[in-house]
């Protein structure tokens, strides 16, 4: 597919242009973060545990985070929920058990779960069943049995399932969807030192508003 | 750009499968979400059609049928159907090459195949709205939706004529 962008988005006419590709839910104390709380630049990832993408872009996102801390622009990493459950029939259950985690252990619980879901992804062709979800949860320090019984129950299904309408609102267009700042960021996120630079002209231009 | 809104949609009648003719008018009475694409097989995570596909009961549940266009034949579409399990009708442009796109304004002769283009229809048959993304950008649902609450904000509200005072 041509990737030529001759076109310019947004030429219609409208009697009320709405923004495309703009966060909606704002980032919450409802959400998992990584990072400064008060950093100038917030990204949020909307991911599928299941998806190869988001698998590469995990690593990505911390050596992102340690080099832009290294120079003095930290940065606050968000992840929501995002599973494409048609094309990845594990997705949902890989959500909701990290979600499970959270809920009986913590953050810290969680984003030792965030990290076990990934690294774990491609080991077999069931690295991802109730079973293998449950183990890395008690990795991560959580009773597998609770995360077992949540899983069976749904229990963590209508948080997952906020996750991903709010990714809708907010114009996610694929796994992973970042956002700069509230900013849909339509770059390439596999070139990491484009991201990164984008990273830090988001940095630079809250500073210059003044945050 | 494309057709803008508060233009009648143009009608058509084309394949979405080897023997079945899908037409717009049939669709009438509802809100109908065209969208337009480039290509069939595009990488699945970040697919339009396999997007909406998880979007569908949003979608559903504001009473809109979608209907995907690509110049890609009946056997392509159903290939790409039933791989990314889309439960929704994917029409075929290929002959008459990109007709109904180019009614629309949502043809790229440079290219040979559609833009990436949607279009909300209303239940009279009248584009609500409509947007053109950059061919490589997936424009995502979020536009789709406004346009469709819009669209059921105002059927919530009746209309009256503008000379007529109430009873």
């Amino acid at each position: 597919m041509s990737m030529t962008q001759t076109t310019t988005p947004g030429t219609t006419p409208r009697t009320t242009p709405p923004a495309r590709g703009r966060l909606r839910p704002d980032v919450t104390d409802r959400d998992h973060s990584r990072g400064p709380v008060d950093a100038a630049v917030t990204l949020v990832e909307y991911g599928d545990y299941q998806c190869p993408y988001c698998r590469q872009a995990h690593p990505l996102v911390k050596v992102l985070q340690r080099r832009l801390g290294d120079v003095g622009s930290p940065f606050r990493f968000v992840f929501r929920n995002f599973p494409l459950i048609e094309i990845h029939p594990r997705a949902l259950h890989a959500a909701e058990a990290a979600e499970s985690v959270a809920a009986h252990g913590g953050e810290v619980a969680f984003w030792a779960m965030h990290d076990a879901i990934f690294e774990h992804q491609r080991d077999s062709a069931i690295a991802l069943s109730d079973q293998h979800l449950a183990k890395y949860a008690a990795v991560a320090g959580v009773d597998e049995t609770l995360v077992a019984r949540d899983l069976k129950n749904g229990v963590h299904e209508p948080r997952v399932q906020e996750d991903f309408l709010g990714g809708v609102r907010s114009g996610v267009n694929g796994t992973p969807t970042f956002f700069i700042n509230g900013a849909r960021f339509d770059g390439d996120w596999t070139d990491a030192d484009a991201f990164a630079r984008a990273l830090e002209d988001a940095a630079a231009v809250a500073l210059a508003n003044g945050r | 750009m494309v057709l803008p809104p508060g233009l009648p949609a143009p009608g058509f009648s084309l394949l979405a499968s080897p023997d079945h003719l899908l037409s717009l008018a049939e669709l009438r009475g509802r809100p109908v979400i065209l969208a337009f694409y480039p290509a069939d097989w595009s990488p699945e995570c970040g697919d339009q059609m396999a997007l909406y596909n998880e979007v569908l009961p949003e979608f559903e549940r504001l009473g809109a049928q979608l209907v995907g266009l690509s110049v890609d034949g009946v056997w392509c579409h159903r290939a790409f159907a039933e791989d990314r399990r889309l439960r929704f009708p994917l029409l075929a442009e290929f002959e008459p090459k990109g007709e109904v796109a180019r009614r629309y304004w949502a043809y790229r002769e440079e290219d040979g195949t559609a833009e990436r283009a949607l279009f909300v229809i209303d239940a009279d048959g009248v584009i609500r709205w409509s947007y053109l993304s950059p061919v490589g950008v997936n424009p995502g649902a979020d536009g789709i939706l406004d346009a469709l609450e819009a669209i059921a904000a105002e059927e919530a509200t009746p209309r009256l004529p503008a000379q007529e005072s109430a009873p």
